[in-house]
């Protein structure tokens, strides 16, 4: 089982990382994008998908892989074939 | 800044014992110890790993890429076991100055509001810069006036602070911003601030004021010879604040 979690910059927060792609992205050709945001992304391998476990990774998130000042999250689980 | 007046505040001030903290990636340690050496006061290093800050009087988190500034600057350093002890020391409410990392590392450790993010232009910036003092009846700023000017480095990637609104108005509702960029003239201009910070803020306090941060290196300007000494008036208020109170 997967974790994944994908940290993105608050939409409040300036991005001149996202803001660089976005105009390197008009740079190239490609005029259909809006807009682009530069996260982070993190996959924790987990043995069982238990409450607990859920509860500990979202903690985990708040308290140490995002900063909630400047950051979101979002956590997507995936079933993954035993090694 | 007049040799005299130096000489005075000095002359009228205790020998402070200042703690430097020290991670695995920290870069300015010994240009603190430095600093405050040339001062006349005594400075020595603390291990991230000690528990005990070993009765300090004031302690310094310096700057540097404290385990290579990984998953956000701060964010590991902060765990560290001194951290715990930084904290404490501060709670009682001993004087605690993040510098350039250590204020990443100090906004991380919710010891000071906000947080730094990569700077607008996505540049390293190394050079020198002029920092108006905002708030000048703080332990770290009360060797200066509102408005008095100082030529202090920078060297960061990530030094663009920011906070929501709401945490804006109550630090200046607190009086906790104590350092702008500005220009030579003293006006808060955009062309001055190096990194988007928002309202052009260099450094915070808490709200108890005894803990505080910024981005510039005042450990890097405290000899005419490296090309300013404003620095040292920031080490100075904080040797005055802590003879007023001891």
């Amino acid at each position: 089982m997967k974790a994944k979690i994908i940290i993105t910059p608050k939409k409040a927060v300036l991005d001149p990382q996202g803001q660089a792609v976005l105009n390197a992205l008009e740079h190239m050709g490609y005029e259909g994008v809006r807009a682009a945001h530069v996260g982070r992304y993190l996959e924790l391998e987990i043995n069982e998908k238990t409450d607990t476990v859920s509860g500990q990774i979202q903690e985990a998130c708040e308290r140490f892989l995002s900063n909630p000042v400047i950051e979101d999250y979002r956590i997507e689980w995936e079933t993954t074939a035993e090694a | 800044m007049s040799q005299s007046s130096n000489s005075n505040v000095e002359s009228a001030c205790q020998r402070l014992q200042f703690g430097v903290v020290r991670f695995p990636g920290s870069n300015s340690d010994q240009d603190c110890i430095h600093a405050v050496e040339s001062m006349g006061h005594e400075a020595r290093y603390i291990w991230h790993k000690d528990t005990d800050l070993g009765g300090v009087d004031a302690v310094l988190v310096p700057g540097g890429f404290s385990y290579g500034d990984y998953l956000r600057a701060g964010a590991i350093a902060r765990l560290s076991p001194v951290m715990h002890a930084v904290a404490q020391f501060a709670e009682a409410g001993g004087l605690v100055m993040g510098i350039c990392n250590g204020f990443q590392i100090l906004c991380e450790a919710g010891l000071l509001p906000g947080a730094l993010i990569r700077n607008r232009s996505l540049q390293f910036r190394s050079e020198f810069v002029h920092l108006k003092v905002m708030h000048d009846q703080s332990p770290f700023t009360q060797c200066t006036q509102d408005g008095t000017l100082l030529r202090i480095p920078i060297a960061h990637g990530e030094g663009c602070y920011y906070a929501d609104e709401k945490t804006l108005a109550e630090m200046e509702e607190n009086r906790q911003i104590l350092w702008k960029y500005a220009t030579s003239s003293g006006d808060l201009e955009e062309h001055a601030n190096p990194n988007g910070s928002v309202q052009h803020i260099a450094g915070v306090c808490s709200r108890e004021g005894n803990v505080a941060g910024l981005m510039p290196h005042p450990e890097r300007a405290c000899q005419q010879i490296i090309g300013s000494d404003d620095g040292q008036l920031v080490f100075k208020s904080i040797i005055q604040h802590f003879t007023q109170t001891h």
